[in-house]
Order: C-alpha cells, then structure tokens, then sequence
C-alpha cells in the first residue's frame, strides 16, 4: 500500500523541534511504559549508595556524609545517562542501523541530539529523584536548604552544560568502533572520583579538583551540596556563585563546540565512510 | 577410552574458549592501553574508598578497618568478573556476535567453553588486584608483609573462589540464555547485590540486623574473609562478624556452601539450557 504524499513539509525551526521531540518522545514516552528500567535504574545507584552509606557509618563520618553519599549517588544516574545514552548513543545507533537513516532524512542532527538530551534529561530526572527520596527515607537524611532558586538555577545549568557535553562527545563516539563501549565504561569510576561524587571535591588536590571541573557535575554537585546541608558551604570547593558563572559558562562552551564538532564529524565519518560501518 | 575422549574434548573448549576471550578482551586496543585501562578503572574505584577514608580518619591508614575495606574491595573485582563474565559471554555471542549457535551446533561442551571465556576475564583482574593491592602497600603503607601472609591459605581460597564464583557465573549465564530483557543486567545486579550483603567494604555487623543474615548465607562472604585473613590475619580477626570462626571453621563453610552452589548450578543450568534449546532462544537476537 503506497503512502499518502506529503503535502506540508515542515522546515527550519518547524522541523528543528519536531525532530528533537520526536526523538525525545521513545525517552519520555516509551522508557516510562517498560517499569522493570526504572527498577534497575534505581537499584544500581542505590546499591552504591547504600554500600558507601555504610563505609561511611563504619568510621563513624557525620551525618552530613551521608547525605553527600544520596545526593551524589542520585546524579550518578545523570552521568551514567549523558555516557550512554548520549555520548555513545549515535555508536548504537550506527550498530543498529539507525544512524544512516538519520543522516539521509532531512531532520537535523542537532535536534535529534536535542531530543536525545530532553528525552533522557526527563527520564533521568525521575530516576534521580526516586533515588534521593528512597535515600533519604532509609537513611534519615536531613536537608538545610539555603535558598530554593538557587538550588534550582544551578541544577538547570549543571543539566544544560552535562547534556551539551554529552552532545558534544556523541559526535566523537560516531568514530569510535569496538572502543566504543570500553572508553564510556573507563568514564564511569574516573570520573566518580575525580568529581567528588561521593566525598566533597575539595577534599581532593586543588589543581584535581580544578581539572575535574570541566565535567559539570564537579561544579553542580558541590554547589548544591553547599545549598542543602548544613555543614555544606564549610565543605565547599568554591563561592556557590562563582560555581554558577562557570557552569554558565561551561554550557555555552559545549553547547557552541557541539554544533561545530558534529557538523566536522559527521563531514569526515561521510568521507571515511564510518557511518554504516559495523565492525564487532 | 570414553572418558578421555570426554575429558579432551572438555579441555579443547575449555582452552580454545579462553583464548578467545582472551582477544575479545584485549585486541580492541594496543597493548599499552589496555594495561592503562585495565588499571585506572580499578585503582579508581580503590580510590574513592581511599578519598572518603581519609576525610573522616585523617588519613590514619594504620587502622584495621581501612585495611578491611581496602583488602575486601580489591579482591571483590574477581566477583563481577568471574560472576558477570560469564553470563556476558551468552548476551556477547548470542546478541552482539551472533556466533552462539554455531558454538552450539559445534563438537564442544557449552559448560567447559563458558568457563573457558571467564579465564580472560580472571587473568585481566588479576593484574588488577595485584596492582590494586601494590599500591596499597606502597603508597597507604597496608600494613602487608608478605614474609607473613597465609600463601597456603590464599592459595587455596583463591582457588575453592574461583570455582565458587564459576559456579555463580553458570547459574546466571543459564537465567541470561532464558530472558529477553536486561540479560546485561543481571550480572551486575547479583554482583552488586553481594557487594552489599557480603560486606566487602564494612563488617557486617554494620548492616541493619533485618537483613544481616543474608551476609551469612553468601559463600562470597566467607571468602572475603579468608582472602583478607590470609593476606593479614590479625587484622581481618580484629572486626565481630566472623571472629569466632577460626581459618578451618570459614574454609570447611566456604567448601561446603561452594558444593551446594556447584550442584545447584548444575542441575540449574542443565536445565535452563534444554529450555533454552527447546524454545530456540540459542539464536535469539533481541536487539534489546
């Protein structure tokens, strides 16, 4: 049965942001239908949580420690979705076949990184947020919020300047073959460590914990610990607003290198003929 | 006559299916890197323990407990190695290869051959632990002299593990073949699930006594235990949970859980894999 003909063509930003929700739509939509991910996505960080939580009872920490365990173990799921379901998901998507399809359709690759980015942003969301509310409730974590808008102005710009990192790295990945799965597992405890996920980042060298700020969540983390626990601006690497400017500015960074990374890659995956490749 | 044909044809899977893991493992990259690889994810993970140990303690390294824990964290990587990697390699040949029905229909034993693929795995952890355990000693001076350690103990539990952990590993490769959702899944689930219960990185006197017994009846437990007691007995004897058990009492516990594990996952496997040929999930690709 042959299809109707398509009579309104959307274009420019039309186009734009039908693609990105089309893509964020399987994210929003289809990832909350299977509930057994949301199961795993939430036992895999509580695990964590739970074991580290106890570490920390067996040497006896203070109490502010453990709630630095829930909230880093909560914005975990954020990291572990921008490495696989953003940095190599366009590696899956060429594994699978997907990739060459994007590339012929006239929807841009932009917006289908953006629907990727506020598909997996929402359902993160709520994982992280299952996450802090069971670990607070076994643990009895107890919060001293400093100021509510704060709170959230940093973790909307820690998000936009995660997601606009994994943008960026997603157009790296399209080269990437068996390495591909290897590199995104080797960022998983590196980064944990380095980025203070379950220690405060200023326990670590200053120059590390420089270093480590190029990822978001080293800056996002600590400021927001800083605003919800007591002990937590004694404890914090930098001023909560100095930490807001450069996550300002780390966003827009990633979000301009993204679109030029992608368009460069994309350019030289077409003429080395990497994208439709499969090599196991 | 029977019988060597059978041991022969257990050893060519056993030892053609280890060198295959073995390029699967590491040919993705140069050598270099994948010992640079090999060693930053697990010295990572050390140290995070090691980060948080410090803050609280003042980086009192001489403590028992952070021996404990430090000890117990580097051994617990042959745990989801041993465990994972060998349901891994149902999903890597079913799914990512396609190559498990061919391994199937071939003249080899399927049990043998997925032993055979956790060998590279055991050898790429190894180097880890050794490497985990050296900087330890060097650089948080552990205190480990290896002019004391239990070689003869550490021996054996490293051995009597290994079959533990094989066995662990058949019974999920079984439950892998089976299901059509987050087969990548449960070997991390279960490995992570008995890095909680086993106590690897606390006593287990710290847990919640609701759920403390299941540190009991984990044979992971008990081997922790004789891994870091053979390693440095004096401190691993110092924490309640298992003191009054002497070395004898935990290696006959140890025996005995991993013949009740050995023999379950036998029986469980036989008969996941008759389900699994029967449904003709062999050649099942999910894409899932």
């Amino acid at each position: 049965m042959m299809l109707p003909p398509v009579t309104k063509k959307a274009t420019g930003w039309k186009l734009f942001w039908l693609t990105a929700f089309g893509r964020a739509y399987p994210r929003l939509v289809g990832q909350q239908r299977e509930k057994s991910w949301l199961f795993f996505d939430v036992f895999f960080p509580m695990i964590s949580v739970a074991s580290y939580v106890f570490v920390y009872r067996a040497i006896q920490a203070p109490e502010d420690y453990i709630g630095f365990v829930v909230v880093g173990g909560a914005m975990t799921a954020f990291w572990m979705n921008v490495l696989w379901s953003m940095s190599s998901q366009l590696y899956w998507e060429k594994q699978t076949g997907n990739l060459a399809l994007y590339i012929v359709s006239p929807a841009p690759m932009s917006a289908i990184l953006m629907g990727m980015s506020l598909g997996g942003l929402a359902a993160t969301t709520i994982r992280a947020v299952s996450v802090i509310l069971l670990g607070s409730l076994i643990f009895q974590v107890s919060y001293t919020v400093v100021s509510f808008w704060m709170l959230l102005a940093i973790f909307l710009v820690c998000m936009v300047a995660l997601y606009g990192m994994g943008m960026m790295t997603s157009s790296l990945f399209l080269l990437f073959n068996r390495e591909a799965w290897h590199i995104a597992n080797l960022a998983q405890e590196p980064i944990f460590l380095v980025s203070g996920f379950y220690f405060p980042v200023k326990s670590l060298n200053f120059w590390v914990a420089v270093g480590a700020s190029i990822i978001p969540l080293t800056l996002g983390l600590d400021a927001m610990r800083q605003l919800v626990f007591s002990t937590g601006a004694s404890l914090g690497f930098l001023n909560v607003r100095l930490e807001l400017y450069i996550l300002i500015g780390l966003a827009v960074v990633f979000l301009t290198a993204a679109r030029y990374l992608l368009a460069y890659i994309e350019k030289l995956a077409v003429r080395e003929g990497r994208l439709t490749e499969g090599r196991r | 006559m029977e019988n060597i044909n059978s041991i022969r044809k257990n050893y060519r899977s056993f030892s053609t299916a280890a060198w295959l893991g073995w390029k699967i493992e590491s040919n993705w990259t140069d050598p270099f890197l994948f010992a640079i690889y090999s060693i930053v994810k697990p010295l990572s993970s050390a140290g995070i323990l090691v980060i948080m140990y410090s803050i609280i303690a003042q980086s009192d390294f001489t403590s028992p407990i952070f021996a404990y824990l430090y000890l117990g964290n580097a051994f617990y990587q042959y745990v989801g190695a041993v465990m994972s990697g060998l349901a891994w390699a149902i999903i890597d040949d079913r799914e990512h290869y396609r190559t498990l029905k061919y391994i199937y229909v071939s003249p080899i034993s399927v049990p043998y051959y997925l032993l055979g693929r956790g060998v590279a795995r055991f050898i790429t952890t190894t180097f880890a632990v050794v490497v985990t355990i050296a900087f330890g000693v060097i650089f948080l001076k552990i205190p480990l002299d290896f002019g004391e350690a239990n070689w003869g103990l550490f021996i054996l539990t490293l051995l009597i593990g290994i079959v533990m952990l094989a066995t662990l590993g058949m019974m999920l490769a079984g439950i892998a073949m089976n299901i059509a959702r987050h087969s990548d899944m449960i070997g991390d689930a279960v490995a992570g699930a008995l890095f909680l219960f086993s106590g690897a990185i606390f006593p287990l006197s710290i847990l919640p006594a609701s759920i403390r017994w299941l540190g009991y009846v984990v044979p992971v437990s008990y081997w922790l235990e004789l891994m870091r007691r053979s390693m440095i007995g004096s401190v691993a004897e110092a924490f309640p949970t298992f003191s009054s058990l002497t070395n004898t009492h935990l290696l006959l516990i140890l025996v005995g859980l991993t013949l009740v594990f050995g023999i379950a996952s036998a029986v469980i496997f036989g008969k996941l894999d008759h389900r699994a040929r029967e449904r003709g999930l062999i050649d099942q690709a999910t894409n899932y």
